[in-house]
């Protein structure tokens, strides 16, 4: 069976994660500032008494990133904790038609971090997000 | 050692499930190695069991099976049908023999001689095998979870626990009639019950802590050749299981220091005057909702000295520092990493494990760790750990607009900045609040957050932290709310990042609120704790330790009293509704408890009573006042009273006379509950188990006396409440007071029926509360 994809748009660019590490497409409201947190980290949210840690997906692209507007978010799991990650916009589920490729080089520096390889659907390519390198923040373009 | 009894048959009863299908096979195939050593592992497993137990069925048994099947093995005997039956046999019996002793019957009758005679001579033994199979098997009672099932359970306890709050909110907004907030009523009750029931699951006796400990104790002392007596108390004190693993390292290395360190050989006991023996006690008790573990021994002690000695060495302190050091600071240095007083690595310890990663765990689950000790005397460490790791009481903080939530263990007090008695200054950039004679460094919640205040630094609330180890410090903040019961979270590694957060949690409007660690906060401002200068460097001309903290009070009739500040476990305000009176004695229902009330002679006319909630350790009294003024440092200057009473003497604060209570009076005379034949009288049917056992507990916890029915006829008339089941269709005797009828099914029978559930606590607390309250106007 082909991977199901959730496509969602970040900077501008429609970009994929896999739908089986999603568990559900959330608007948030009411956040919870963390201070001293990392600047990805927009605060917390309740979900059905659940507490879930935001994530700025912009802010994790790049230092001092902001989404405009943070209401549409993915919920996912990570090791266990519940977060909600903050995309400019989710737009649709569709099937990937092929086997993921490898990332060129040339990616530009924010992607590099996040990104683990092209995936074929639609009739385009989307850039495979990894929705752990989204939560690690922009730390992680280090490592 | 019933619990390891119910360990091995559990254990046992498991292993023979699994062998289940094993020994079938292996009938068919006698040769089949695995199969073999399967049933190899189980009887040895058996018999090394046996041996922690006086069995000497089990252990004969299992030997002679092991001893079989180690023979065919190696080869010195064919797996012929005669063993096969022979050792099928055996496994049969020792199931036979474990489902007796689950059970508490009668074992099967002792033919263990023959199967053994039969299993080494090879001879034929169908005949004895026989009727084994035809005994039934007990049905088990008990059956084995996962922790990670009853952790689901839990949480998904709490989130009821967390929505019913939701719905109590709306209720409460919503103008609904009336019935439905009775229904609620009942649903949040059960919900209570069953969070209740499922937080005991999770319990487990001290005593699974505390069964290692002997067989430590023995081995260590054997290898350092010295003698221990060990005296364990309190193992019945229950705690949450995951509590107890965390505990469990933290224990251990400190009783393997005591037996290392502490108690000293023979012959240097003798010569210090001691007897030979060393003493070791270990001990579990219960105060308010944190259990006390003590571990003390009568060796050398702590050499204060010493360690400072080494931490100058280890350059974590400054000789000026090390100079202002108390006595207590310089205990604590223990917890410091890199220091031990042992001058050399034994075996024993010196693993590279150090008290500062005692220190380390017990503040992970929300615990503190002191250390008391006289040189030559002996160690005392005391372990204090909150009851549960998922539900704390907390306190809510206010500052920059936001909330963040507070563990009450680490709560001493709150302080008003422009309190009398409080001085804050600023010392180079630092603030220090100066009360009681003692210093403290004045953490900025907004500072360390990166918040602004929001309001003037002279209407700020100081909360006083205690962390482990003594050092305290005070938290700024903008507004104190609350206590609560929190429902605590784990954070994501996002938060915990920070390291200025222990959990989160949910507040009562469902928003997600921070846990702020208070050892967190104060690195993160660079206070410094442990070495503890600024509280060391106190006014010399205060004599702190002739003088002790109180709490100074009117009582309701308006005399200034005071009494004992560590005696006083917390302070709440309660409805007169809650105090109800009881063969002249009072009492009050607080968190579904009934406590013994003091200080009041009348329900007092007023919407809420301040209540001081005073604890001696194992028991609680409530006190009633009429307002709580302050606390002070009071002298030893009593003026002695003329007689023995509620009041030790009267002492002098601010040049005004102040009558000190007298704690010992107030809990010999009120905790040990009304004499008899003062309290009220209840009546429950005649040979009824369940009003027996469950329900007399909690009539006589309300300060009744219960009588059966038939045993005390002449009673009746006297009765103040007479127990009713309506499923039994009884009637009430002609002439009784005040009648509570209780049915077995949640749901009343039509709109007319005024029974109780009988599991419905909070009704039947309510009833009981009624008819004492009837009792006593008529007296």
């Amino acid at each position: 069976m082909a991977e199901l994809l959730l496509i969602v748009t970040l900077a501008g660019e429609q970009v994929a994660v896999l739908a089986s590490e999603v568990e559900s497409v959330v608007e948030v409201e009411g956040l919870t500032p963390v201070p001293r947190a990392g600047g990805h980290v927009a605060g917390l949210t309740a979900l059905r008494s659940r507490v879930l840690t935001v994530i700025d997906c912009m802010a994790s692209l790049e230092p001092g990133g902001r989404i405009d507007n943070p209401r549409d978010a993915i919920v996912v799991v990570a090791d266990g904790h519940p977060y909600a990650l903050l995309v400019d916009r989710v737009e649709d589920v569709v099937e990937a038609e092929g086997e993921i490729a490898p990332v060129p080089a040339s990616l530009a520096s924010g992607w590099a971090g996040v990104a683990t390889g092209y995936v074929p659907a639609e009739g385009r390519l989307f850039l495979l997000v990894d929705i752990h390198a989204l939560i690690a923040g922009p730390t992680a373009e280090a490592a | 050692m019933d619990d390891l009894i119910g360990e091995f048959i559990a254990e046992t009863r498991d292993m023979l499930g699994a062998l289940g299908g094993e020994i079938v096979a292996w009938e068919a195939e006698p040769h089949d190695r695995a199969r073999l050593d399967a049933i190899f592992r189980f009887v040895h497993t058996v018999k090394g069991n046996c041996g922690f137990f006086d069995l000497p069925r089990l252990a004969a048994l299992s030997h002679a099976a092991e001893d079989a099947l180690a023979e065919v093995r190696s080869g010195k005997r064919n797996a012929d049908l005669a063993l096969v039956s022979g050792v099928l046999a055996i496994v049969d019996r020792i199931g036979e023999l474990i489902e007796a002793m689950d059970a508490s019957e009668d074992p099967p009758e002792d033919d263990d001689s023959r199967l053994i005679a039969a299993l080494s001579t090879g001879s034929e033994i169908a005949a004895i095998v026989g009727d084994s199979a035809v005994r039934r098997r007990a049905p088990a009672r008990s059956i084995r979870l996962s922790i990670e099932l009853l952790d689901r359970m839990m949480n998904g306890v709490s989130d009821l626990v967390l929505a019913r709050n939701e719905l109590a909110r709306r209720l409460r907004d919503a103008s609904l009639p009336v019935e439905t907030d009775e229904a609620f009523e009942r649903v949040s009750a059960s919900i209570a019950e069953v969070r209740e029931a499922i937080t005991r699951t999770r319990m487990q006796r001290v005593e699974t802590l505390f069964a290692a400990i002997p067989r430590m104790v023995r081995d260590l002392g054997s290898a350092t050749g010295k003698k221990v007596l060990l005296d364990i108390d309190g193992g019945d004190v229950e705690l949450d299981r995951e509590m107890i693993e965390m505990i469990r390292d933290p224990l251990t290395h400190i009783v393997r220091n005591a037996i290392d360190h502490g108690i000293e050989p023979a012959a240097a006991r003798r010569r210090a005057g001691k007897s030979e023996t060393g003493l070791l006690r270990v001990s579990a008790r219960q105060a308010g909702n944190q259990i006390l573990i003590e571990v003390a021994d009568d060796g050398r002690g702590i050499d204060g000295d010493a360690l400072v000695g080494r931490a100058l060495a280890a350059s974590l302190l400054t000789p000026d520092q090390a100079a202002r050091l108390t006595p207590d600071r310089r205990l604590s240095l223990i917890f410091e990493p890199g220091l031990s007083t042992a001058t050399k690595v034994t075996s024993l310890s010196g693993r590279g494990v150090g008290m500062d990663v005692v220190r380390a765990n017990i503040e992970r689950i929300g615990g503190l760790v002191d250390v008391d000790s006289t040189v030559g005397q002996g160690v005392r460490f005391t372990l204090r750990v909150p009851l549960t790791l998922t539900i704390i009481p907390g306190l809510t903080v206010e500052v920059g607009g936001q909330s963040f939530a507070i563990p009450r263990s680490a709560i001493e007090e709150i302080v008003r900045t422009r309190a009398a008695g409080v001085r804050v200054e600023i010392v180079a950039g630092a603030g220090v609040v100066t009360l009681r004679g003692e210093r403290f460094p004045v953490v900025a919640l907004a500072g360390v957050l990166g918040t602004e205040s929001r309001i003037d630094v002279s209407e700020q609330l100081l909360v006083l932290l205690k962390t482990t180890g003594g050092g305290a410090y005070a938290l700024a903040v903008d507004d104190v709310h609350d206590h609560e019961e929190l429902v605590v979270k784990p954070a994501s590694p996002a938060v915990m990042a920070t390291g200025l957060y222990a959990g989160t949690t949910l507040d009562g409007d469902g928003r997600p609120v921070l846990l702020l660690d208070p050892a967190g906060l104060a690195a993160a401002a660079g206070v410094s704790l442990d070495r503890g200068e600024l509280a060391a460097a106190a006014d010399s001309e205060c004599q702190a330790d002739e003088q002790r903290p109180v709490l100074l009070f009117t009582t309701l009739a308006g005399a200034r009293r005071a009494v004992s500040l560590p005696a006083v476990h917390r302070i709440d305000e309660v409805p007169p509704a809650t105090i109800a009176a009881s063969g002249g004695r009072f009492h009050i229902t607080l968190d579904d408890r009934i406590l013994p009330l003091a200080g009041c002679d009348r329900v007092p006319d007023r919407a809420k009573i301040p209540i001081l909630r005073l604890t001696d350790g194992c028991d609680e009294i409530a006190y009633a006042v009429d307002e709580v003024i302050d606390t002070v440092m009071l002298g030893s200057g009593l003026v002695p009273p003329p007689q023995p009473g509620e009041i030790q003497g009267v002492a002098l604060v601010d040049g005004e006379q102040v009558e000190v209570v007298d704690l010992f009076w107030i809990f010999a005379h009120h905790a040990a509950g009304a004499p008899a034949a003062d309290r009220p009288l209840c009546l429950i049917p005649e040979a009824d188990p369940w009003m027996d056992t469950f329900l007399r507990p909690l009539i006589e916890s309300a300060g009744y006396r219960v009588v059966r029915g038939g045993e005390a006829a002449a009673e009746l008339p006297s009765a103040d409440l007479v127990v009713v089941d309506v499923e039994t269709g009884a009637e009430p005797p002609s002439g009784a007071g005040q009648v509570l009828r209780l049915r077995a099914t949640p749901e009343p029978r039509g709109a007319r029926d005024d029974s109780i559930h009988r599991y419905d606590r909070a009704a039947l607390l309510a009833v009981l509360g009624d008819a004492a309250r009837a009792a006593r106007k008529e007296a």
